[in-house]
């Protein structure tokens, strides 16, 4: 039960800037994911969070209070750690329990907090093992259980799931997420890997080069991206880029040449721009329909079949384009295929990467996490 | 190996003196016997164990100890590792007569100058404390090779897994005692097997310093069998002594190897 503030927070490692004032506030039982590609700070953020890096300057506050100069112990957080860091000479039992007994506990005690964590992993069985008699997916629930038992305000997760398989990383996804409706808690969430971040966040912080791109909802993310850099980064395959030629700029949208000829109105904010200008299109693979009267056209080069869906590279006026299509399409390679998009769909990106805004918002996007789960949907019904 | 062994086997049931060849025929249990209920044996054996368990006691504690600080980053971390692991590339001979002349002589030693500095009387190290003396020079002998293996094996330690416990809540010292020292621990055991061999047969250090004595004081197996067979020149009851080292070597081998397998299972 905590709230979490991140004011103006700066890391210099020898000179360089590794994170460039970061803003955040972390709301009572959220959970929160931090994306980004590798190198972009998440990882040290987090470790900042949980103290084990210090801060260069700004202020952290965990429930208002200032936490910047408390050691790790003593913010109230526990943190899983990527590589799990389980101690390998100490059973299940005594590794979960190692917090306890450094805080004195006395071994009863301890023993009916290990208890009640291991029941809620489905531990129970395991509890006499060493860690390195157990599979990954049992070593990552150990991990899980340690940070259980220290009852701790916030939970942090350092790209848990990224040496498990992708079987075992999808079970771990829903049952991460059921854990954190359990035990009500804050949680803060690293990864890589969009998917991830898409299914459990409440709300996403993508991070660039130690810079906060963009903060919200999975939903927001997906269909107002603020800028082009996170246009690009959520959503797989990636979004296409194409510059086009601002024709008309009005109340009711923008209005764009495409390279083929074909003019769109693409329904965004249109203050700042004039005709004649050059803005960047993006547009999302699977927003993109295959049309016989569509106005671009392409040769396709290369056809991914993953049989729900098949993505095909398309060669258009010098670009190439990606379009998500129906698993059944029969095209070739080399087949010239029309295709086209709903307007509304598209995004526009100014000069300097940031998107104009659409007028209308997507109805999607204040949905919340928790009517996505069968269980809470009927406590809130 | 064999045939050393079959010849020290066959001489210690023969009389054999270097000096009267009249001594001579099959002599039965005879060393053995002499050996055994010679007070000097059970003096060297007292000594050799003394030995072994104080220099293992120093190293293991002492390299412990060096191989964490070492492991923190400080200026200059490099060149005092090489420093610091210097000493065991010089031979025992130089070593011991380094520390003779230079450390612990008790006029010109390093020592000497050092407890006159503070107000004390300076110890003449060979004659009252000839044991330790030979003690301190194995100890910094092998304190090196016991920090360089705790050294490597420390730095496979998972930065991980002591940031775990940091979150856990734990101290410097609680990292040390429940997850470095854990870790440590095969390590530790093949210091211990590995120096043990060899602090057995120390020869080289009491030989140019004390040269085993005063009396019997700082003499250890080794430097006993070298008296019998060669001040003494009774080659018979030196391969007595020789085998008795055999058997006193296999049995703490046997009991060291199982528990280090035992260690390295885990």
């Amino acid at each position: 039960m905590a709230t979490l503030e991140l004011n103006n927070i700066v890391k210099d490692f020898a000179g360089t800037q590794v994170i460039k004032g970061v803003d955040l506030e972390v709301k009572d039982r959220e959970f929160v994911v931090f994306v980004g590609p590798s190198g972009c700070g998440k990882s040290t953020l987090l470790r900042m969070i949980a103290g084990l890096e210090s801060v260069s300057s700004g202020d952290i506050l965990i429930d208002g209070q200032r936490m910047n100069e408390v050691g790790p112990a003593e913010r109230g957080l526990s943190m899983v750690f990527q590589s799990y860091a389980l101690y390998p000479h100490m059973s299940v039992e005594d590794n979960m329990g190692f917090s306890l007994r450094l805080a004195k506990v006395p071994k009863a005690e301890r023993r009916e907090k290990v208890l009640e964590a291991a029941r809620i992993l489905q531990l129970e069985n395991l509890l006499e093992r060493k860690p390195k008699a157990l599979s990954g997916g049992q070593r990552q629930r150990v991990a899980i259980g340690r940070a259980i038992v220290r009852n701790p305000s916030i939970f942090l997760f350092d790209e848990p799931l990224s040496n498990l398989d992708a079987a075992l990383r999808v079970q771990m996804r829903i049952e991460l997420a059921r854990l954190h409706e359990e035990l009500d808690a804050t949680m803060i969430y690293v990864t890589h890997d969009q998917i991830e971040a898409m299914t459990m966040a409440d709300k996403i912080v993508v991070l660039q080069g130690g810079i906060v791109e963009q903060v919200g909802s999975p939903m927001a993310l997906y269909h107002h991206p603020r800028n082009r850099f996170v246009a690009g980064f959520i959503g797989s395959p990636k979004m296409n880029f194409i510059d086009v030629e601002v024709r008309d700029a009005r109340g009711e949208g923008v209005s764009v040449r495409l390279p083929g000829g074909g003019e769109y109105l693409v329904p965004v904010d249109a203050s700042g721009c004039q005709a004649g200008d050059t803005l960047s299109l993006g547009i999302r693979p699977e927003h993109l329909t295959l049309d016989d009267n569509g106005p671009l056209e392409g040769e396709i080069t290369v056809i991914e079949r993953l049989g729900g869906v098949t993505s095909l590279y398309v060669r258009c006026h010098g670009e190439e384009w990606i379009l998500v299509t129906d698993g059944e399409v029969s095209h070739r390679v080399r087949d010239n295929v029309r295709f086209g998009f709903a307007p509304a769909r598209a995004h526009l990106f100014a000069e300097d990467g940031l998107a104009l805004t659409h007028l209308e918002r997507h109805p999607l996007v204040d949905v919340e996490r928790r009517q996505n789960r069968a269980s809470t949907a009927a406590d809130v019904s | 190996m064999l045939v050393p062994l079959c010849m020290t086997l066959w001489f210690s049931f023969q009389r054999y003196n270097l000096l009267n060849p009249f001594i001579s025929g099959f002599a039965g249990v005879d060393n053995y016997t002499y050996l055994l209920t010679d007070p000097a044996l059970w003096t060297a054996m007292g000594n050799t164990l003394l030995l072994v368990g104080w220099v293992l006691a120093i190293t293991v504690v002492g390299g412990t100890l060096l191989a964490v600080l070492f492991q923190q980053e400080f200026f200059g971390r490099g060149i005092a590792r090489l420093l610091v692991i210097a000493p065991f590339f010089v031979m025992p001979t130089v070593s011991a007569l380094i520390w003779k002349n230079m450390m612990m002589h008790p006029v010109n030693g390093v020592l000497a100058w050092l407890f006159n500095l503070f107000g004390f009387q300076a110890v003449d190290w060979f004659s009252s404390l000839p044991l330790t003396s030979i003690i301190l020079i194995v100890s910094w002998e092998w304190l090196p090779f016991a920090l360089l293996i705790l050294l490597t094996a420390i730095q496979s330690l998972d930065d991980d897994q002591v940031e775990a416990a940091r979150m856990d809540g734990a101290g410097p010292i609680a990292i040390f005692w429940f997850i470095t020292l854990p870790h440590l621990k095969r390590a530790i055991s093949v210091v211990i097997m590995i120096e043990m061999i060899f602090l057995l047969t120390i020869f080289a250090e009491i030989f140019v310093t004390t040269s085993g004595g005063p009396g019997l004081a700082s003499t250890n197996l080794a430097y006993l069998i070298y008296i019998r067979a060669l001040l003494d020149f009774d080659v018979g009851g030196a391969s007595a002594g020789g085998v008795i080292a055999i058997v006193l070597a296999n049995i703490v081998a046997i009991f060291l190897i199982r528990t280090v397998a035992r260690h390295l299972e885990t």
